[in-house]
């Protein structure tokens, strides 16, 4: 079957991001940027897949800035077989995205889609159900294992109390949570070889989406700093600030 | 306009989250509605009509909403959802997993885990991990909206005498099928509504160390978390999580023991009113953010707070 993985390109996950002095964003300028970690997973998933023997073919997406070539590539090089990039500027909201990607499931009838849980750059969560709202497809959330059987895959899912599986028919929409799998690294060899794997441009306008929003961003602020702390020198000393300072135990 | 709010619920009973994000809806303005959609969920409809300020309550009772499938919860959501003015929940596993969906459906933008309302249109919430707050305002026609319980002061779960209403709950959608859950059993308070919050992390060592947490966390009446490298380590199980990609806390006390204090996981507690480390390197990061350090080692440290409380 074929796979569809979708990757965005984020700041990198340790970067101790900034917001902007007229508050306006955070700034990105000269900032590391990489793949979404989520991404990474959803990628190693659908390799795994290929390895198996279950996926025939791993079409990885991105929707985004030229720049995101560089996050398609290492997806090439981490084992996918061909890549799409759907270049926008704009800044998009999961909606857009969402919209975007429908379009390109609809071209590629993928059985599977693979998808992060979320970006952690804005922390939504919302790409993956929506895509699957849209497609009319069933979607396997914050997935720990899955496990593709037949015409369907059983997925289970980290919810709040512990695990829930769930059996989706197939195509299906599967987000990936952080226990899913561990990535691998791309070896030199692979990367290489990455950079003659096909990789498709294409437009918003070309695939017929309008990504209007509904939602803007008025301002962006630091959160409120805490006010430094204290160290004790001993446990009693803790004890005893807890209980008559703080007043907390 | 009133507000609809998606119950978070057991069926049995309403979860606390639930309150939280009525207190959101109160501070939007307007009529509150609460959907419960569940299955035999007599009871948490009863519930949520005894909660303050809500004046109706809608059951969806159906087989195909047992377990909160969002393929059949979805359809119920968005027809319901479109008379009214926002459609709310609670930023759970559940109520992220059913109203992105909701929200494509309705053809709107979904906001996420809102931690404060500046008007019916205008909310804040965090992006990178907590290191930024966006404020947003949305045209859309029928504002779809997850909630951050922590940001929220629960509304009283007694006091109201809201009328119950049984509406046309929808069947099966044929696309998923729940196989089985594995809860963790715990007798201690849910995490996420604990008032104190003792965590560990990977200064634990192993898994059966934790033993000295859940002491201390029994006499002070508190949850245990963890961070994500004792998740991946295999000491405790995953639903312990706390941070960026696990649960949200804001206690009135937390307590981390042997937690360096990545990015990540103080995305998931750095709102708690106090904060205490305890780590034997004196250079972790999370002493930037502690009220009340202490350098030392937690195998020594641990007991003798559980022999001082």
């Amino acid at each position: 079957m074929k796979v569809l993985v979708a990757v965005k390109r984020v700041v990198d996950y340790n970067v101790k991001v900034r917001v902007k002095a007229d508050n306006s964003g955070v700034d990105l300028a000269n900032v590391k940027m990489s793949m979404n970690p989520f991404c990474e997973i959803a990628v190693e998933e659908a390799v795994r897949l290929k390895e198996k023997g279950v996926a025939s073919e791993i079409v990885v997406v991105s929707i985004g800035p030229t720049a995101a070539q560089e996050q398609l590539r290492t997806a090439l090089a981490l084992g996918a077989d061909r890549a799409i990039l759907v270049e926008s500027s704009d800044e998009l909201n999961s909606l857009g995205v969402a919209k975007l990607l429908k379009a390109v499931v609809d071209k590629e009838q993928p059985q599977l889609v693979i998808l992060g849980k979320q970006a952690i750059d804005s922390d939504n969560n919302q790409t993956g159900q929506m895509l699957a709202a849209l497609s009319g497809y069933a979607q396997g959330t914050f997935a720990s294992k899955v496990e593709v059987a037949g015409d369907k895959v059983n997925v289970t899912r980290e919810i709040d109390g512990g695990l829930q599986t769930v059996a989706l028919n197939l195509p299906a929409i599967v987000t990936t949570d952080l226990r899913l799998n561990e990535p691998r690294y791309a070896s030199l060899p692979n990367i290489m070889k990455a950079k003659k794997k096909p990789l498709e441009v294409v437009t918003p306008d070309a695939l017929g989406v309008s990504t209007a929003s509904t939602v803007k961003t008025l301002k962006v602020e630091a959160p409120a700093t805490r006010s430094a702390g204290i160290k004790v020198k001993s446990v009693a000393e803790l004890v005893e600030k807890l209980k008559n300072e703080a007043k907390v135990i | 306009m009133a507000i609809l709010v998606v119950a978070e619920h057991t069926n049995a009973a309403l979860a606390g989250a639930t309150l939280n994000t009525v207190a959101a809806a109160q501070a939007i303005g307007g009529d509150i509605h609460v959907l419960v959609a569940g299955a035999g969920c007599g009871a948490a409809a009863e519930a949520a009509g005894k909660v303050a300020g809500v004046s109706k309550v809608l059951v969806a009772d159906s087989a195909a909403f047992a377990h909160q499938l969002p393929e059949n919860i979805a359809p119920l959501v968005a027809e319901l959802g479109k008379g009214y003015s926002h459609i709310l929940a609670a930023a759970t596993s559940n109520g992220k997993n059913i109203l992105p969906r909701v929200a494509a459906q309705l053809d709107v933008d979904q906001i996420s885990e809102i931690i404060a309302v500046e008007s019916a249109d205008t909310f804040k919430r965090p992006i990178y991990a907590g290191n930024a707050i966006a404020t947003v305002q949305s045209s859309a026609a029928v504002k779809v909206i997850t909630v951050r319980a922590t940001g929220f002061d629960p509304v009283a779960a007694e006091g109201g005498s809201a009328a119950v209403e049984a509406v046309t709950a929808g069947g099966d959608a044929g696309k998923s099928a729940f196989v089985g859950e594995e809860l963790a059993k715990s007798d201690r308070p849910e995490l996420t509504a604990a008032k104190i919050v003792v965590s560990g992390g990977r200064g634990m060592q192993n898994g059966d160390n934790f033993k000295h947490l859940y002491a201390l966390a029994d006499k002070l009446g508190a949850a245990v978390g963890a961070s994500r490298a004792a998740v991946d380590a295999g000491f405790v199980p995953n639903d312990m999580q706390v941070g960026q990609t696990g649960k949200i806390v804001a206690p009135e006390l937390y307590i981390a023991v042997g937690i360096s204090g990545a990015i990540q996981h103080l995305a998931g507690m750095k709102d708690s009113k106090v904060i205490v480390a305890i780590n034997k390197d004196e250079d972790a990061p999370i002493f930037q953010v502690a009220d009340y350090g202490l350098v030392a080692d937690l195998f020594e440290a641990i007991p003798e707070f559980e022999n001082l409380v």
